[in-house]
């Protein structure tokens, strides 16, 4: 049983990571929360699965189209609900537009891919129990991910820019840094984080259009609670969620492992509103 | 307060028996559209409008939160799940013995206002898309659990809904039951929107440090929207779960609650009968376009990025003509001082404000660096001092935005807590802002009002009720910032959008609004900048008026004309610390502060 726990939550883990620094990118480089991650993860296994499994696609090729799917969609995300609404991001009205998005492409999603939750392929069969790809797909995933960005952020000069517009959007635009390029790329590239979380995770989670609200929340603790933009928060907080959330349902029932998922985001976020490793913000008059 | 003798009328605002019947046409006619509705004897239309009902008595509470108080619920459709299966589970006897059906429903609506209150307790602290995620994750977790719980929620399987007996049974029954549960709701929420507490929920949505500074404390009020919410939604809950007969948990998807969303956005921001219509109309609407039942959600998700990118501000907006009328070209504010006797009541009882010994630092850099201060009633006292002296920093001392490292802060003797910038206005100290923090989508009235929020005495329920306590307030209130009005020289505006307002007949609308709470102490932080000579001028005389009632006055400005034309006393800051202090004589000759910040 203590295998299983592991083993499960540890991957579930690894895509809640995956979609928290799905969050994250965006947030850098633009200071929006949106609610387009959950639908990225969740396109993720259908579109896997519609491309290799239903179309017959070669698995490499297929894997490509998801991640582009998720670098266009990202593009699309940013040009039709965050660009217009962003120089009066005091409204908050970003979180109606992602919304709104996200919805209509789940929605598209339920009538032509269906409500019914459908297998995703078996792409490495090495083996059993730890072997099993559904176990160590996603971690391998999240892993590539992690050292991907950090590599981007620290060795790049496009990576120094992103983390010159996440830190301070005027100095950077005085510094003559494309703004608006970069956070294009930025929603690309969390396009792709996004669906390549739902890929990886598509064998476990199945390819279902409902996976996008569990996603967007279950994403989002790891990142309220590491504190936003810190990948690394996410991905403790994202395996820590996965293993507590596994161990709750083994244990004690799956009524449980839900509602203290939730309590613990309330009460933490009630006792340290910029989650445990944020640093708090400053003035406002 | 009481005896203000000669009322000073809005201008243009009607409000005679005639106009206030105008307001309520539009109501009446609904009403009366849904009590002649059995008429027709058409059931299936009886139970899509029993349905369009039902939806607005949990849509009406959720309007006062997103509406009114701007905050993002997405996810509500989870207190109708509660309801409905808290009111199903209780009178099927799933839970110790059967209910009686009627209690079913109360408990229904208390559940409702208790887990209200447990999803809106992370937007009392946090910043919007936390609150936005807390629903969605609370919605999504409340159809996991009425999954799992097979023996109270019949899992999948589901379970029957309750049955009102006589005289609410199925049928036009039930739908009268609904059409008044509906009115009520609606009567209360329009009350609380025309109430202190509705306006004050829109000032913590548009001007939230300005709600702070007038005395609302954000918390407690957003509780008791979020208590209210709860059970409106419960209780909706429990008559949905009626109308359906079984309940599954299917029936409570996330799209209902961006149907909920959406009506009220469509409707408007702070308006009633906008959401109203706007929820009738998407309940109808797919019953009309049966084939495109399929793409319905699709369909609310694309009007959602519409209304957002297009007409943020609702039907509401588009239809405000009234705000639309050109107003006069070239209007000149002319104070009249006079009146402030009767705006600000007796001030015997001389405050005095001290600060001692205080020092605050931002990292490193000594802002205010062991700064005494005393500001007396009845005087003007000016603060000045060069870029970053710490004079707004001393400023946001005094209110309670900054808590320093040491020091002490008196009033007349006894410590104001440091921090705590909403109890400044039980203490009667006001003050204006260097940018003017008002609600734009007020009218100049409602943003003086809130200035009072401190001075009603009826509770919410009161409100709610419109009992007799919340219309004294409500008039009385109204009276006082009228007068304030008229004595800053803007009662012809009272009833225009603050947001088509200049920018210097808002630095007087701050005034206003800090008028009305009948100061001790008169913060104004710049008063005069972006106003032309003349007005500077007129707003001296103001300033100096206001501190001959007895109200001390501590002025930072830049101007150094206006400071030594009205002052009593000049305080000079410098690195925050004080570098002189005196009469403006004294100052004006002093040595250092002509070399270091007057010139010579």
């Amino acid at each position: 049983m203590l295998q299983s726990i592991v083993s499960y939550g540890l991957a579930v883990g690894a895509v809640y990571a995956l979609i928290g620094i799905t969050y994250n990118v965006m947030y850098s480089a633009s200071r929006v929360f949106s609610f387009t991650a959950g639908m990225l993860g969740m396109l993720g296994g259908v579109l896997g699965a519609l491309f290799i499994q239903k179309m017959g696609i070669n698995a490499v090729l297929g894997f490509v189209m998801v991640l582009a799917c998720g670098a266009v969609l990202g593009i699309v995300t940013e040009l039709l609900t965050v660009r217009p609404v962003l120089k009066s991001i005091e409204q908050h009205l970003y979180v109606l537009s992602t919304l709104a998005f996200a919805l209509m492409i789940q929605q598209v999603t339920a009538i032509e891919w269906g409500t019914e939750a459908q297998p995703f392929p078996v792409l490495l069969p090495i083996g059993e129990g730890w072997l099993d790809q559904k176990f160590w797909l996603p971690l391998l995933a999240c892993a590539v991910t992690i050292g991907g960005l950090e590599f981007l952020y620290r060795y790049t000069l496009i990576g120094r820019a992103f983390l010159a517009i996440a830190e301070d959007n005027y100095a950077a635009r005085a510094l003559g840094l494309p703004e608006t390029w970069l956070r294009i790329a930025s929603f690309a590239l969390a396009g792709m984080i996004g669906t390549l979380a739902g890929f990886t995770g598509a064998q476990m989670l199945l390819a279902f259009f409902g996976n996008q609200s569990i996603l967007n929340f279950y994403g989002f603790v790891p990142v309220a609670l590491g504190g936003m933009g810190s990948n690394r928060g996410a991905v403790i907080g994202g395996l820590a969620l996965g293993l507590f959330q596994q161990a709750a349902n083994f244990l004690v029932g799956g009524i449980f492992a839900a509602v203290a998922v939730f309590a613990v985001f309330i009460v933490v976020l009630l006792l340290r509103p910029e989650g445990i490793a944020g640093a708090s913000t400053a003035r406002r008059v | 307060m009481t005896e203000i003798t000669t009322p000073i009328r809005a201008g243009g605002a009607s409000t005679g028996w005639l106009g206030r019947l105008e307001g309520k046409l539009s109501w009446i006619l609904l009403g009366l559209a849904g009590l002649a509705l059995p008429l027709l004897d058409d059931s299936y239309m009886g139970t899509i409008a029993t349905r369009a009902y039902i939806y607005w008595v949990l849509s009406a509470g959720l309007n006062l939160v997103v509406g009114y108080a701007g905050q993002i619920a997405i996810g509500w459709v989870s207190m109708l799940t509660l309801g409905a299966y808290t009111t199903a589970a209780l009178a099927a006897g799933r839970v110790g013995p059967e209910w009686p059906v009627y209690l079913a429903l109360l408990a229904g609506g208390g559940v409702g206002a208790v887990f209200g209150v447990v999803v809106g307790l992370p937007a009392l602290r946090l910043r919007t898309f936390y609150f936005a995620m807390t629903t969605l994750g609370f919605a999504t977790i409340a159809t996991q659990v009425a999954l799992a719980w097979k023996d109270v929620t019949g899992g999948g399987v589901g379970t029957p809904g309750p049955v009102f007996p006589w005289p609410f049974d199925p049928g036009w029954g039930f739908y009268y039951f609904c059409f008044l549960l509906a009115a009520v709701a609606t009567w209360i929420t329009a009350n609380i929107g025309s109430s202190r507490y509705g306006r004050a929920l829109v000032a913590i949505r548009d001007a939230e440090v300005a709600a702070e500074a007038s005395g609302i404390a954000k918390p407690r009020l957003l509780v008791l929207i979020f208590l209210l919410a709860g059970a409106l939604g419960g209780i909706a809950g429990g008559l949905f779960a009626s109308l359906q007969s079984y309940i599954t948990p299917d029936a409570f998807t996330f799209e209902m609650s961006v149907l909920f969303f959406i009506g009220i956005l469509i409707g408007g921001r702070g308006s009633i009968l906008g959401p109203a219509l706007g929820t009738l109309i998407l309940t109808v609407l797919p019953e009309i376009a049966a084939p495109l039942v399929q793409w319905s959600t699709f369909l609310y998700a694309a009007l959602l990025l519409l209304i957002v990118l297009v007409i943020p501000g609702g039907i509401a907006d588009l239809l405000d003509y009234r705000n639309r009328r050109p107003l006069e070209q070239h209007r000149e504010i002319v104070p009249r001082p006079d009146l402030l006797p009767r705006v600000l009541g007796d001030q015997n009882a001389r405050t005095l404000i001290a600060l001692k010994g205080i020092r605050l630092h931002f990292g490193g850099v000594k802002a205010i660096d062991g700064l005494d201060l005393e500001i007396h009633g009845g005087e003007v006292h000016g603060l000045i001092g060069p870029n970053g002296s710490g004079k707004t920093t001393t400023l946001n001392v005094v209110s309670g935005y900054y808590r320093p490292r040491e020091g002490s802060l008196r009033v007349d003797g006894s410590d104001l807590p440091f921090e705590r910038p909403h109890v400044r206005a039980q203490w009667r100290i006001a003050r204006t802002f260097q940018t003017p923090r008002v609600v734009g989508a007020a009218s100049v009235l409602e943003n003086v009002m809130i200035g009072g929020t401190v001075h009603g005495h009826g509770t919410f329920a009161e409100s709610m009720l419109s009992l007799p306590r919340h219309r004294l307030d409500e008039r009385v209130l109204r009276e006082a910032a009228m007068l304030a009005l008229a004595t800053v020289g803007l009662e012809s505006l009272a009833s225009v959008r603050a947001d088509r307002l200049q920018h210097s007949e808002l630095r007087f609308v701050e005034i206003a609004r800090a008028l009305v709470l009948r100061p001790a102490c008169l913060m104004l932080d710049e008063p005069a900048a972006g106003l032309s000579a003349e007005e500077i001028r007129r707003l001296g005389g103001l300033i100096k008026a206001i501190s001959r009632a007895g109200t001390a006055v501590l002025l930072v400005e830049h101007h150094a004309d206006l400071i030594f034309d009205i002052c009593d006393r000049v305080t000079v800051l410098n690195l925050g610390k004080v570098l002189a202090a005196g009469t403006p004589e004294e100052i004006r000759s002093h040595r250092e502060v002509v070399s270091a910040y007057l010139g010579a």
